[in-house]
């Protein structure tokens, strides 16, 4: 007579939300940017993301099936395509596919799947393999475009699909032709050279604060960054003292020296510095989980890109920040662990 | 040693406070107040767990085929201050045998087996008239003597809570009318229907442990609630009860965070709110009290919400413990099509039922029964990406993806250190992590694990000490008789010594006098 039940554990609540899900509203923030990096720069970022996509779902699920984990349920979480993405970004839009192949076995195969897989990295995968890529092949990766509005020679997209996967230039045009120098490239030799930033910045290639182009695309980065920020996917934590550190220290050396450094704004709005702040920074599994920890890892990584730009050997220093701060981050949230209640 | 703080918790309820963390929740609790509480008819059979509280079974103070009056003793529990358990109307015992006893663990236990006579006669009930009048510590003993415990669900004899109090010296009784879980309106309909029993038995409580004043904390949204209390408190003319309304944030309802938005204290870690000189207790356990010393009665039934939407006609329902839970679901119209959880308590800490033949116990504020559309099937387990989301809602302030990283790899220094013992089991954490990690149940095994290592640490410490004594006992033993040795030398010694002295006397005397020959 009596009716029996399956049991189990409490909460008995469906689930609130999911790892992809978590996943997927990341790369939905990410659109706003990537429609503004077509307007700017041509079809290539698309192909690129395919291509990187492509690679690192590959790579994830021999990764998977080689480690005995269920395939569909980890390729379904798209941790892998968040991590493609976010490198596709980060590379220049003409770059060949084997940057992508490269970048994604480092990315996928060597930061995510030996460290653990999914939660268990130390690195922040599409960081890790972004610089094993302009390390090893610097020639590939600085190959960036002018903004369309200035460039001389706007490549179609058959031209960039040939371009990316053949290495085929359209006859009569060579790279120089087509690509330039960004704004923090030309920053970095403009001081290296001994001259004024102010006189740097009358190159066509500068915006109103940043990089043309770039700037508008960082502004869509915040936008969608602020969107997570409302839809409590991230903490303010990291964005906010990761910008905060740029502003206030680039705006301490800019009033010191004007002609050597540019203005906090051109910092904040060129480079990676605002997808860096709302994308990268704040990736949980290699970031700080402790809300103290979160502030100074934010800020770790706003200082060492400050210093790389300043002083170091590349003109950007955003993944070189965050992958350092990674190193550290374990040891941040030892030494950051909130008061347990009572105690 | 903490005077400033109880100093500070006087002024309870006089500015609210936040906690950290905690959810807000849909409530769901409409659905089952649109009706008046309602009486459950008698059962054919009852079944009164002997394992009530979460310690040992009680000792059956009954034998098969014993008749019985209602009220009656039939279990005492051997620790904590004894505390019985009574039958919940007049009978014969048919049997004392293993029986779904609605205890988590959902293992079967020893129940007392209940035939109604139907006659549902009380046996010789002893109220007290002049309670005003009484000791305090009378009060206590009947307390304890009817066998009431926390009805808000924590079930801890207030017997052995009051007894503590009374010793600890407590300036402030907290009436926690705060039940933050969704769907559970028991003491809403209790503070709505009886507001006199319960400012009667908070005026009790308030005797028996010597308190100035009490605090009743009632969610904000509980709108009748205020009206029906405040009209007691003046009918009763008691002066020093008060009635604050907390915000309904999830779990405010819980001892510590209830006693974190009165006063904005945290109870020490390890503590109660003793140290504070407060002492809570729910507005059921008030009522319970009421009863038991101006009736006489013994706490044998309860108020339980019967919700949720695999139950046709939710409401809430008096029922006696040990009714078997089916009954209660037909007297509520029955399952709704598509009924596939059962659960005892909210559906935060409540727990999962597999049969209801489960009886009512006194931890059962709540019945309720879920579609397949409320729970959906469990996702599989996904590795944790450190996303926070769980220390942002722990109102204990603890990192649950730390702790659930140290006791999976059984760190437990570690995870002592993370302050596992804080945890409240409100599974805020559970509810939003995106990995659908069963953290509060890995908290619990932890929770255990260390239990049994503290026990084994204890052990080999006790042994060691005793070790370590013998050693000093063998030790001095062996000092001792060396030095009775060496005494009984030095005594030989003198002896030999005198013996000498004694023999050249002699000879001296001897000599001397063949000298003078």
């Amino acid at each position: 007579m009596s009716r029996q039940f399956e049991t189990a554990g409490a909460p008995h609540f469906p689930p609130q939300t999911t790892v992809s899900r978590v996943m997927l509203q990341v790369l939905l923030a990410l659109i706003p940017a990537i429609a503004a990096h077509v307007w700017f720069f041509g079809t290539g970022i698309l192909f690129q993301i395919l291509l990187a996509t492509g690679f690192a779902v590959g790579f994830e699920a021999l990764m998977l099936r080689s480690r005995n984990k269920p395939v569909r349920p980890f390729l379904g979480d798209l941790s892998a395509v968040l991590t493609a993405v976010l490198f596709a970004l980060c590379i220049p839009p003409l770059a060949p596919w084997w940057i992508s192949l490269t970048g994604m076995l480092f990315a996928i195969v060597v930061a995510k799947h030996l460290y653990g897989g999914l939660g268990h990295n130390l690195f922040n995968p599409a960081m890790a393999g972004y610089v094993v890529v302009l390390i090893s092949f610097p020639q590939a990766m600085t190959a960036w475009l002018p903004p369309a509005s200035i460039a001389p020679h706007a490549l179609g997209v058959a031209d960039t699909l040939a371009v990316i996967l053949g290495g085929q230039l359209p006859s009569g045009l060579s790279w120089d032709a087509i690509t330039g120098a960004t704004a923090l490239d030309s920053i970095k030799t403009s001081v290296a050279s001994g001259q004024m930033i102010s006189e740097a910045r009358e190159s066509e290639i500068f915006g109103d604060f940043g990089g043309l182009g770039w700037e508008w695309i960082a502004n869509w980065y915040a936008v969608g960054g602020v969107w997570l920020l409302w839809r409590r996917i991230i903490s303010w934590h990291v964005p906010f003292t990761m910008i905060g550190t740029v502003l206030l220290l680039g705006l301490i050396a800019w009033l010191s020296d004007p002609g050597s450094n540019p203005s906090p704004l051109q910092h904040v709005f060129s480079g990676a510095l605002i997808i860096g702040a709302f994308f990268i920074a704040t990736d949980p599994v290699s970031g700080c989980t402790s809300t103290r920890g979160r502030l100074i890892f934010g800020a770790g990584v706003g200082i060492i890109t400050l210093v790389i730009r300043r002083w170091g050997g590349y003109p950007d220093g955003v993944a070189f920040a965050v992958l350092l701060m990674n190193m550290a981050a374990p040891l941040i949230d030892r030494y950051t662990r909130p008061r347990v209640f009572g105690r | 040693m903490q005077t400033h703080l109880v100093n500070e918790a006087r002024h309870a309820g006089e500015r609210l406070h936040h906690f950290h963390g905690g959810l807000r929740l849909r409530h769901n609790k409409k659905i089952s107040c649109q009706v008046p509480v309602e009486k459950t008819p008698l059962a054919i059979r009852y079944f009164v767990p002997l394992r009530q509280q979460t310690g040992r079974e009680a000792e059956p103070l009954v034998r098969t085929g014993q008749s019985v009056m209602k009220g009656d003793p039939v279990g005492r529990f051997p620790q904590l201050g004894g505390g019985y358990l009574h039958a919940p109307t007049s009978g014969r015992v048919t049997a004392i045998a293993r029986h779904p006893n609605s205890h988590p663990s959902g293992e079967e236990g020893l129940c007392v087996v209940l035939k109604p006579d139907g006659l549902d006669r009380w046996g010789p009930l002893e109220p007290l008239t002049d309670w005003e009048g009484t000791d305090p510590g009378l009060l206590r003993q009947k307390i304890r003597d009817a066998g009431i415990v926390g009805l808000g669900g924590a079930v801890f004899p207030t017997g052995v809570k009051v007894g503590e109090a009374s010793e600890r010296g407590i300036h402030t009784l907290i009436l926690n009318g705060a039940e933050c879980e969704p769907y559970i309106s028991c003491d809403e309909m209790l503070m709505r229907e009886q507001p006199d029993t319960i400012i009667h038995g908070a005026r009790i409580l308030q005797r028996a442990i010597g308190a100035e004043r009490t605090v009743i904390a009632i969610e904000d949204q509980m709108g009748a609630v205020n009206a029906s209390l405040t009209g007691a408190i003046k009918r009763s003319g008691a002066a020093g009860i008060e009635i604050v309304k907390v915000t309904t944030i999830y779990p405010e309802g819980g001892e510590k965070q209830l006693v974190q938005v009165l006063t904005g204290l945290e109870i020490p870690a390890g503590g109660r709110p003793t140290d504070l000189g407060l002492l809570c207790q729910n507005v059921a356990t008030a009522t319970a009290v009421a009863r038991a010393v101006s009736e006489g009665k013994p706490l044998i039934e309860r108020i339980v919400t019967v919700t949720g939407n695999g139950i046709r006609k939710p409401r809430n329902l008096l029922a006696q413990i040990g009714t078997p839970i089916a009954n209660l679901v037909d007297q509520c119209g029955g399952y709704a099509p598509g009924a596939a959880r059962l659960v005892l308590g909210g559906p935060m800490m409540g727990y999962a039922l597999a049969s209801d033949s489960n009886p009512v116990i006194k931890a059962a504020n709540c019945i309720l029964v879920l579609t397949e559309d409320d729970i959906r099937p469990p996702q599989p387990e996904m590795p944790c990406i450190r996303c926070g989301e769980c220390a942002r809602v722990c109102p204990a302030m603890l990192l649950p993806q730390q702790l659930n990283w140290s006791i999976r790899n059984g760190l437990w220094d570690e995870t002592t250190d993370l302050g596992l013992a804080e945890c409240i089991e409100c599974g805020c954490c559970d509810f939003v992590c995106p990995s659908h990690i069963p953290l509060v149940e890995w908290f619990r095994f932890g929770k255990s694990e260390l239990q049994i290592l503290n026990a084994e640490r204890q052990q080999a410490e006790t042994a060691r000490m005793r070790f370590e004594a013998r050693e000093s006992r063998l030790e001095n033993l062996k000092l001792e008789r060396k030095q009775r040795i060496a005494q009984k030398k030095r005594a030989l010694g003198d002896a030999n010594e005198k013996q000498e002295k004694i023999a050249a006397a002699i000879e001296r005397a001897r000599a001397g006098k063949g000298g003078e020959n």
